[in-house]
This record gives C-alpha cells, structure tokens and sequence, in this order.
C-alpha cells in the first residue's frame, strides 16, 4: 500500500522539474519543501540564466551553442574530472530544455545589462529565479501535484534496495509518506555550519552563506544512512568573495564584490596575499572565496581609489572611505602604518607607463614584488580610497550521492537502488565535480529532474 | 515635497535592485533605475510614475519581507505617486485635502449633486424634479442650456489649466527642462501609453487576483476607451446641436446615445473591475494613501457612468428630471476633484514615459 506513486525530497528547479514531469507521466506526486511558502525554492530563488545546447538562434539564447562546445567547456572547467557519459547525457538532453521549460509556462528575456557575453551560450528566463520557481510551483499545482510546505526530510527508509517511504518533520510532528519512488533533490548541505565544520574547522563560523538557509543537506545525509555512494569532494565549495556586512543567508546575487582585480586585496594584517590580476571574469569569483576563507579571521579587504570607482557592478552595500589611507585604515580597524606600508611598496613596484585596459590581460604589471599583481596594475594613488570588507560567500558545495544514467542512485555496492533517485545539487558533483560554470548547475538539475521525474513514473506508475 | 524617508528608502532599495537587476525584463522602471547611481527627489518623481503598478517585481524578489533587505518597490513607487499628485497639485492648499481621497470625493461629489439639484428647483421649480418631459429639447427645460454650457466650459477649463500647470512643473523637474519631449520621444511614449505595453509584465502579466493575470490591462483599457467614447459622444452631441439644431435627447440609435452607451458601459464594467481587483490583491505591496485614492477614482467615475446610463434608461419617465441633476451633479464632482484625483495619473505616467523614451534612445543598442 502506498500513500502517493512518487515522493519528491526538496522544492527548487530540479524537484520541480521531475514533479512536474512524474506528474504528466501520469504518477500521484507529493512534494516536500523544507522552506515555508514565500522562501521556498531553494537556491534557484537566486539563479537567473540556464546554460543549453542550442543549434541557431532559438527564443532564449542568440546564435549556435554546439553540443561540443558545451561539452568542452565542462572539460575545461572540471579540468576532465567528470563522469563522461552522464556529462554526454547532460549536454546531449540540454537540448530540449529551452522548450520544455517554455511548456511548463517559463518565458525568455533578453540577456540582462552587464551580461551580453553569456547571451549566446545561457537563456535568461523572465524575473530570475523566484520567478522561475513560482511559475514551477503553479504549474505543478495545476498538474496536481501536492505541496507541502516546512517539511523537513528526515529519513529514507528501505526495505533491501528499494525505498518503501519517506519520514519528514513539519512543526514537530513526524510523518510518513509511503511510496512507490523517491527523488531526493533537496540541495546540499552548505547552509549547515556544524558540517561545514567537519571539514573546515572553526573558520567555517565566518563564511556567509549565499543562498537559502534551508539547505542544511538533511536528505542528503539520509541517502548516506541508507547506504547511498559519495561522490565529490566533502571539503569542496564553490565560494566567492562578498561584502562582509551581508546577511548570513540568502544575500544572493547582491553582496558579491567584483573591486578586487582593480585594486589590491590585503588580509586582517594589512598584508596582500594572492595576485589580484590573475585572471579575467568568471574565473576570479571562484578563486577568491577560497583564498580570503584562508586568511586569518577568514577577512579581507578590497582597496581602490577614486580612479576606478563606478568601473565595476555596483554591490548592494557602498563602499567605505576616506580621506587617505590612513584614515582607511582605522576604518577598517587595520593597523595603519602597516597598510600604508603594503600601499606604498605596491605603488612603487607599479611599472610606469602601462595604460589600464579592464576587458583583457593587459601589460600592466608590478615589478619587484610579492605576490606580484600582473595584470591591470595601476597607482592607488587618488583621493577618497575606498575600501570593501570582504568574507568568503558559499554558493554551493559539490558533496553528492552518485548516481547513473537514469537518475538512479548507486549504493555502496555498486547497484543502483530501484527506486530512489537524485537530482540537482545533491548529485552534480557527477559531473560538476570542481570549477564553475555560468548556468550550469540549474542545466544538471532540469536534465536530471526530468529524467528522475519520468524514470519514477514510467515504473511505478498505477496502471 | 517628498518626505525625505520615502526618497531616502528610493535609494537603498534601488541600490539593491541596481546589484540585481533580475528584475529588468518586466518594465521600463529597471532599465531606467540602472542608468542612476543615486536616487534623489526628480528620480523619485520620474521612477513613481514610470511604475505602471503591476507588482511583478515584489513577486519575483528574492530580497522582498521578510527578507532583511525587505525590498519592496511597488510600495514605495506607489507612495511616490500620491505624494507626486499633490506636490504638482494647484494651488496646494486644495491637492492637500486629497490626502484623505475617500472623504474628499465623497464631499465634492455630495456637493456637486445637491448644489446642481438645488439649481434645477431655482430655475425650474421644484416639480421639474419629477414631471416627465418628451420630445426635443426635453432636458433643457429642467436645465436651462446656459446653465449647463458656463459652469461646463467654466470646469473643463479650470481642471485643463491645472492639468497643464502640473505637467510643465513635472516635466521640468523630472528632464531637467523640457528637452526630452523631442516628437520622437512623445510617439514612442503614446505607443508605449495606448497599449499599456508595462501592464503586461514583461509578458507575465500582473500580480494581483493572481499571479500573471492580464486582468488589469483589459480592465483599464475598457475605462480608458469607455472614457474616449463618452467624450466622443459629448463633442458629437454638441456639434449635433450647434451646427444642425438638433436638440438632446437624441434617439437610441443616434451616434452620441451608441457612443455614450458603450463608453458607460465600458466605464462601469471596467471600474468595477479594477475594484474587485484590488479588493482581492496582496495588500503589501501597495501604499495605503494610493489605494485610497484608486477607490476614491474608481468610485466617482462608477457614480458617474451609472447615473448616465440610468438617465438614459429612464429619461422618458417623469424621474428624468432628477436624474439628469444627480447625474450632472456627479459630473461636477467629478470634474472640480479630477485635478487632485487619481484622474492625473495619465499626465505624470505619459511624460514619465516619454522621459524613458528619451533617454533609452542613447541605450537603445543595448536590450532594454
């Protein structure tokens, strides 16, 4: 006996894809969101484009994005570290995203200002991601699919191989759904710090959390508990730079800094740490979160001058000034002489000449010093200076359960489970098992939603 | 003057939507906020009545209550709005009583009626009230023809000169000057006014009854039109009589009564509409005092399309006479309170619309 054909654990873009796409292949479905009503939608709240194959221009993206240049791309960023096949599957299924997605009531806009490089290979869907998640929600409703709120997935349990029910929490009342499947798209675990941790120690206290505070991995532990294959690094987090004053969850899009490449970044000390002109956009978001979640305090600082300000996104918070660095200096409560001092030597090894060009690596370079800066180098030498407060930002970890073809969760054994499948976070590390690519963790969410949604209907559905 | 609060939250949240920017693809607010830095009084005035109120944006923020950033943008843009219409209200004295919109139309409107009433029994007599008149001329017996045309031209151009007193300051403020109003601006700016192009949400629609209705448009268009027609009925019915001698009431199947039926009809419907709109939506984010006003609007055009068609439904029976006071009475009210009512709307939104257009010209390499 089972209450409902297929169980979804989790509300954003990959639960909502394989509900929405169990639920027209004829399954009962119940849905599980952790979040209340006007938070729920997990981290794809914060998301604003999805990145497909596409073969000429189409109503979401310009031109041609050729399956193998997305694949190449996804080579380039994990460095190979990616199971081929489900990386093939991904692309390949990528394909028809755009209009599934338009099926289920999403609409397409033009690439947001500041974001034209992204228009030919990412679609941007209309309002960002809540948007997205509420079109998802109606539309399931709609289908029939039935939503319960603030319920929490505690445990998954199984008789042999296969799932028999589900156990959530909800004001703090245990429930229990049977089942004839479950997909367990419920995020990873970011937003829970004791097991942050586990692999970070007491430095993970100072990282703020970008998205949902929700996703506190719960189901994922449960597919652990029941036997579920880990795969991806446990210490591994997609973590940029964002101002320190931003909230500890769901500061989004709107706190992260993008000043450092036109300055010098310094630690609690006063003292520069990493090469702030290494590299071009995106590549710079994903190594600084990293690099400041090093230091002491897990702090840092973006400093410039009058120069540059208004040449980079505008963040939500303004930045602090003053007069001159000294003053900077107190405002930031760092010591003064010894910031002064990593200014001065920095302007003097500053090679004369150089003129500043943002979009590329440019020559201008520093000469002499350690760590070098080695391109966009230039004097901080112009009054009011300014400086950024900055904290490591998780957007997301890469910790999962692995899975194969069909969505399906492979235990420790090397079997897959009958009837328990993953999508979205919690299983990207598949294929996105390190690096970042613009779009593409909601691309694995929507492929695998599906694929999960109809696999679990196809089986299991009443006849 | 904008409280300093209202025009100091203007910035911090758009602060945060400029970091965002998720948002753009719905109206022209976005697009016209990301080409600021800083968001001062005239910023305020222009993004305010830019804002066609189709709440999308709440809808859509990730960052809205309870959010800490508690972004709310149509709340503030609302506000904005009724603070715009009594700011270019003239004289100010007068706009300031529609701080308490409800009250003032109700008064002016009772007013209207009663002093039209008691101006029926002084030139007519009291029985003109309730004695059945037929045949051409019939509502000139209880309302003598001058009567009716002075205090008539008299309104109209007292509500056009206010009107037009409140653009120039407006217009002036939000360009600064009036260099934006180049004829192409002004084309794109009626296109984009006519079709109501920022109620659509970017294609979403509105949130309101629910989330994506087109409800709203098609409402709003039925009072704009509704509104056109019975104007239209008006200039047609005057040339019927000045040029052709052909005194009201005009046959039911003439060009004034179709045009005028219609247009009440649309009034009626449409209004009717709006209110049950706004009655069923998500009171958070809205402004309190506009909300107000919108009620206040909506209710006086309500009373004035059904005592129109009221009239012409009864105007053969010995009730025309009353009628035609309360109706005309209601006319008055509508007209003395249209230049400090939500009436304005369209002169604020149209030259906000036209300033966007100006300014977009220069972007308009780049998607809006």
């Amino acid at each position: 006996m089972s209450d409902v054909d297929v169980v979804v654990c989790g509300g954003g873009n990959a639960a909502l894809c394989a509900a929405i796409q169990a639920r027209r292949n004829g399954a009962t479905v119940t849905l599980l969101e952790a979040a209340p009503v006007h938070l729920r939608g997990g981290n794809t709240r914060h998301t604003r484009d999805i990145r497909f194959a596409h073969y000429g221009p189409n109503a979401a993206a310009t031109e041609t994005y050729s399956e193998q240049e997305l694949l190449d791309d996804l080579l380039r960023v994990t460095e190979g570290e990616t199971n081929r096949p489900l990386a093939e599957l991904t692309v390949r299924e990528s394909l028809t995203l755009a209009q599934w997605m338009q099926q289920q009531g999403v609409r397409w806009q033009r690439p947001l200002r500041g974001t034209l490089q992204l228009g030919r290979t990412n679609g941007f869907f209309l309002g960002g991601g809540k948007h997205l998640v509420n079109t998802y929600y109606e539309t399931a409703i709609r289908l029939g699919v039935r939503v319960e709120y603030e319920a929490a997935v505690r445990a998954i349990e199984c008789d042999g191989t296969a799932v028999r029910s589900v156990v959530y929490d909800r004001d703090g009342a245990e429930y229990r759904v049977r089942c004839r499947a479950a997909i367990v798209a419920a995020g990873g675990f970011e937003a829970d710090v004791e097991w942050l941790k586990e692999y970070w120690g007491p430095a993970a206290e100072h990282f703020l959390i970008r998205g949902t505070p929700y996703n506190k991995g719960i189901a994922l532990k449960a597919m652990f508990a029941v036997g579920a294959r880990q795969t991806g690094d446990p210490r591994g987090l997609h973590c940029i730079a964002v101002d320190a004053r931003a909230p500890k969850f769901d500061g989004g899009i709107v706190t992260r800094i993008d000043a450092i490449p036109f300055g010098i970044a310094v630690n609690r000390l006063g003292e520069r740490f990493y090469d702030e002109g290494e590299d071009l956009w995106p590549k710079r978001y994903a190594i600084w979160g990293n690099l400041i979640a090093q230091q002491p305090g897990q702090t840092a600082f973006a400093i410039f001058d009058a120069k540059v300000m208004g040449h980079f996104i505008p963040a939500v918070y303004r930045p602090l000034c003053a007069p001159t660095m000294h003053e900077l200096a107190c405002l930031l409560e760092l010591e003064p002489a010894r910031l002064v001092t990593t200014v001065d030597a920095f302007n003097a090894s500053v090679a004369p000449g150089g003129a500043v060009q943002l979009g590329v690596l440019d020559d201008c370079t520093t000469r002499g010093l350690t760590p070098p800066k080695t391109h966009w180098a230039q004097r901080i030498d112009t009054a009011p200076y300014y400086a950024y407060p900055l904290r490591p930002g998780v957007t997301f970890t890469y910790l999962g359960v692995e899975v194969d073809a069909d969505a399906r969760v492979i235990r420790h054994d090397g079997d897959a489970f009958e009837n328990l499948f993953a999508a979205g976070e919690c299983m990207s590390g598949n294929i996105l098992s390190r690096g970042y690519l613009a779009g593409f963790g909601l691309t694995i969410g929507s492929v695998f939603g599906r694929i999960a949604g109809t696999r679990a209907a196809a089986r299991y559905v009443r006849a | 003057m904008f409280e300093l609060d209202l025009t100091a939250e203007l910035d911090r949240q758009f602060t945060v939507c400029n970091a965002c920017r998720y948002c753009e693809g719905f109206c022209a607010v976005f697009g016209a906020a990301e080409l600021r830095t800083a968001f001062g009084e005239r910023d305020l005035a222009y993004l305010s009545n830019l804002c066609h109120d189709c709440k999308m944006c709440y809808d859509a923020c990730m960052f809205s209550p309870p959010h800490e950033f508690n972004v709310n943008v149509p709340a503030i843009l609302a506000e904005g709005r009724a603070q715009t219409y009594e700011r270019y209200g003239f004289p100010r004295v007068f706009a300031r009583l529609f701080r308490t919109p409800l009250t003032a139309a109700s008064v002016f409107t009772l007013a209207g009626i009663v002093v039209t009433l008691l101006a029926v029994v002084a030139s007519a007599g009291v029985a003109a009230l309730w004695t059945q008149q037929l045949g051409s001329g019939a509502f000139y017996r209880v309302v003598p023809y001058s009567a009716l045309v002075v205090p008539a031209i008299a309104l109209a151009l007292y509500g056009v000169a206010i009107l037009a007193i409140g653009a120039v300051d407006y217009a002036a403020d939000i360009g600064p000057g009036f260099a934006f109003l180049s004829p192409a601006s002004v084309g794109r700016a009626l296109y984009d006014a006519l079709t109501l192009v920022y109620l659509k949400g970017g294609g979403s629609g509105c949130y309101d009854v629910h989330r994506g209705s087109q409800l709203r448009r098609v409402f709003h268009m039925l009072v704009f039109w509704g509104f056109l027609c019975d104007f239209a009925a008006t200039t047609v019915a005057a040339i019927a009589q000045g040029f052709f001698g052909r005194l009201p009431p005009y046959p039911l199947l003439s060009v004034p009564v179709i045009l005028g039926t219609i247009g009440g009809i649309g009034i009626v419907v449409g209004a009717a509409g709006l209110i049950a709109i706004k009655r069923a939506s998500d009171p958070q984010p809205a402004s309190g005092r506009m909300i107000a006003m919108d009620y206040a609007f909506l209710a006086t055009l309500e009373l004035v399309a059904l005592t129109g068609l009221a009239l012409l439904a009864f105007r053969s029976t010995n009730m025309m006479g009353t009628l035609l006071g309360v109706h005309l009475g209601a006319l008055v009210g509508f007209f003395v309170t249209a230049p400090y009512s939500k009436f304005v709307h369209f002169v604020y939104r149209s030259l906000a619309l036209v300033k966007n257009a100006h300014e977009q010209r220069d972007v308009s390499h780049q998607p809006p």
